[in-house]
């Protein structure tokens, strides 16, 4: 297929990397969304939507054959998102009178834009004609481009609406958008410097390398994954935090929560166009998770094994260590292994929904600019140490800098902050003191009821 | 990109050059003065891109011809950080204008005029 | 394809960019001819993202890719939302009437464009862009970009990353209502 894929048009070409890319990430949408109503209901000590699609043969009738009787089909509830779209497209669309006409039609697809074209750079495998869709040498930087433009969809499906709790709703969103992309920005720049390319792919390619770059046993049976690394762990889950906060979850979600806004910035957007936002919000979650994934958590492998190493080393029976390795990461199944870990990411975004509350907005704006954002320069300084250590002397020393510069970093931190708040009372956190007594126990008497009269 | 003279590069950047001034010179609201000068320093980014891509001088050597295809991506860089810088400071100084006469006419700011 | 327009050969390229840069043109119009400043600001971004399709066109992937973020996605985003905040989206705000001041600036303004057009442009009708090999393709990636910020060009990008600091800091006291 690669042969056939070569000899064709350049255009050609590229197309059929987008169908490629787009079609397997539009059908990821109804499942997450299945998926998400069914976790979070049994997170919540609940069952979530059964009872879509669920046929019951009659039992009686003429038609039916003998066999299927009677017989009940579940369908778990699969063909909910499929209900919730029919309905939605059936919806009568209103369109209120006083709208910036123009503007109010743009903005649904200025929102769904982005979430497409954030995975244009991210391979889904070894095949390097038929993934990515362009592998450009600025490859992550171009989602962070991408993202950037992911905030006009909101502001101007705010400021369309002639509503003020709209256009509230619009510019707070897009300021926490523009604020959790800063240490979004910071947190992949750690990982660029360690693997010293912008492209996803050559991430993919450093991530396989041995274990914190040792090359004796046992480290070198294990992968480089960068969520395996130290500053790579940290990088992962301001990572995470700042994903969370830019496709507008919760515990992010003050801009579209229903009782703090109506909707927020959709709250004049009915049927098809509320289906739109509704798509690019579920759409932006998987393609973050294979961002995630790809540059965090090894791409396309499955598990963070060198089977290379151990066929090599270890001798086996049958040849089983090839076959793994070739079942991890280098055949037909890499692109189910991505999807996996991207529906393991989403999966992990439904249980932070289901167990965080909503944060304020205060609180939003003081934990993207005061506690990720340092942190996320704090880890840059760490990984920049750590280079120049390694370059320096070996990795051993390379490592104990960075516990050194870590430890540093942190007493800095935290004086700075202590001796910001020196005088000013802690607002982030509302403790109650209790200034009078707590109320007296009161001894219970236990008084026989009268005699009756006999 | 190949076959495309350098001409059409440097008379887009003209144009959005000259549509700046007019914009300046033209409109009355601060916002949208601020927003052709934004245009202006585009196009000045462009024709500096397209000088860099079209060498037109030949140069001695290939490490001044180096020096030459990067000294004018480096100058778009700095374009880029001084407008940002000055799109923060000019907007705050706009707003605070604003919030305190509430007018939106720039031809109204004449309190400095002797 | 083989005809030519003026001397100039008329390729699929030429022809591309004639509707990249025809966009952009027609954008750059609408900056200065929408009364509404959200429209204004719309066609502003709608021109910085096709200036940026035109970066790469030049080999400069990296400048393009910044354009994107930093106009389109920052700079552009504080110009909507000072528009937004200070409500000045609506046409009826600002009554700008026509009136003959309006007509002579544009008069001047395409007499500036034809006295530099008419000395500039006949002479570079003919410049064709230079042929690149493998390496130098990639002056405009970002490992050359970085190369030469931080050997040859480290002593201005410390004094603009203070510059960024400087403004910062007064925007943030502009921006105040008490300090």
């Amino acid at each position: 297929m690669a042969d056939f894929v070569q000899h064709l048009h350049p255009a050609w070409q590229a197309l059929i990397r987008v169908v490629l890319f787009v079609l397997p990430s539009f059908m990821l949408v109804p499942i997450v969304i299945w998926w998400e109503r069914r976790l979070l209901g049994w997170m919540q000590d609940r069952i979530g939507p059964n009872r879509v699609g669920n046929i019951t043969f009659s039992r009686t009738s003429r038609f039916v054959p003998s066999l299927l009787k009677g017989k009940k089909f579940k369908l778990f509830g699969l063909l909910q998102p499929m209900a919730d779209f029919g309905k939605l497209i059936f919806k009568e669309d209103i369109t209120p009178t006083a709208v910036d006409r123009l503007i109010y039609f743009i903005a649904p697809g200025l929102a769904l834009f982005p979430a497409f074209a954030l995975g244009a750079t991210i391979p889904w495998g070894p095949y390097p004609w038929l993934t990515p869709v362009a592998d450009v040498n600025i490859g992550v930087l171009y989602i962070m481009a991408v993202s950037s433009f992911g905030v006009y969809g909101i502001v101007l499906a705010g400021y369309a609406s002639d509503n003020k709790f709209s256009l509230m709703g619009g510019l707070r969103s897009s300021a926490q958008l523009i604020s959790y992309e800063l240490a979004m920005g910071m947190s992949l720049a750690c990982i660029v410097m360690a693997t010293g390319s912008l492209k996803p792919s050559a991430m993919v390619a450093a991530q396989s390398g041995p274990l914190w770059g040792l090359d004796y046993a046992p480290f070198n049976l294990i992968q480089n994954w960068n969520i395996l690394t130290p500053y790579g762990l940290v990088a992962a889950i301001i990572f995470a935090i700042c994903m969370i906060a830019e496709t507008n979850r919760p515990p992010f979600d003050l801009p579209e929560a229903e009782n703090e806004l109506v909707a927020g910035y959709h709250t004049e957007y009915s049927s098809v166009k509320f289906a739109t936002f509704f798509m690019a919000e579920y759409l932006s979650i998987i393609v973050y998770g294979i961002i995630m994934s790809t540059i965090f958590m090894g791409g396309w492998h499955l598990l963070p094994i060198r089977f290379d190493v151990m066929a090599a080393n270890y001798n086996s029976f049958g040849d089983v260590w090839n076959l793994l390795d070739t079942l991890n990461g280098s055949s037909l199944l890499a692109p189910i292994w991505v999807i996996a870990k991207a529906c393991a990411v989403a999966s992990s975004y439904i249980w932070i929904r289901a167990t965080l509350p909503r944060l304020r907005y205060d609180q939003l704006m003081s934990l993207g600019w005061k506690s990720l954002l340092p942190f996320a320069t704090a880890n840059l300084i760490v990984v920049a140490i750590w280079i120049v250590a390694t370059k320096v002397a070996n990795p051993v020393i390379g490592w104990f800098a960075v516990v050194v510069s870590a430890a540093i970093l942190y007493a800095l931190y935290k004086t700075i902050n202590r001796l910001n708040l020196r005088n000013r009372p802690n607002l982030a956190s509302r403790t109650v003191t209790m200034v009078d007594e707590p109320p007296q126990r009161r001894e219970v008497e236990l008084v026989d009821p009268a005699p009756a009269p006999t | 990109m190949n076959g495309v003279p350098l001409a059409a590069y440097i008379g887009l950047g003209l144009f959005m050059f000259t549509t700046g001034v007019v914009g300046v010179i033209v409109r009355k609201s601060p916002i949208v003065i601020f927003m052709c000068i934004e245009l202006m320093l585009n196009s000045v980014n462009l024709t500096f891109l397209a000088f860099a891509r079209y060498q037109m001088v030949p140069v001695a050597s290939p490490e001044r011809l180096q020096h030459s295809m990067m000294a004018g991506q480096m100058i778009v860089i700095f374009v880029m950080a001084v407008a940002a810088a000055e799109v923060a400071v000019g907007l705050g100084i706009i707003m605070a204008i604003f919030r305190l006469r509430d007018n939106v006419d720039i031809d109204e700011m004449n309190l400095l005029r002797g | 394809m083989n005809q030519t327009v003026g001397g100039v050969a008329v390729t699929p390229e030429l022809l591309m960019f004639g509707a990249i840069a025809g966009a952009a043109a027609i954008c750059a119009v609408g900056v200065v001819a929408f009364n509404n400043a959200v429209r204004s600001a719309l066609c502003l971004v709608v021109n910085f993202f096709l200036l940026a399709v035109l970066y790469f066109t030049l080999n400069a992937e990296m400048l393009g890719i910044t354009q994107v973020v930093v106009y389109t996605g920052a700079i552009m985003v504080l110009f909507l939302f000072v528009v937004m905040l200070l409500n000045l989206g609506g046409s009826k705000l600002v009554h700008e009437k026509s009136d003959w001041k309006k007509f002579v600036g544009i008069l001047l303004g395409c007499g500036l464009f034809v006295i530099l057009g008419a000395q500039i442009l006949p002479q570079l009708v003919h410049v064709q862009p230079m042929q690149l090999d493998q390496d130098l393709a990639k002056f405009g990636g970002p490992e050359a970009i970085g190369r030469t910020l931080f050997t040859e060009y480290a002593y201005p990008f410390e004094a603009v990353s203070v510059l960024l600091l400087i403004g910062i800091v007064g925007s943030i006291l502009l921006a105040k209502r008490r300090i």
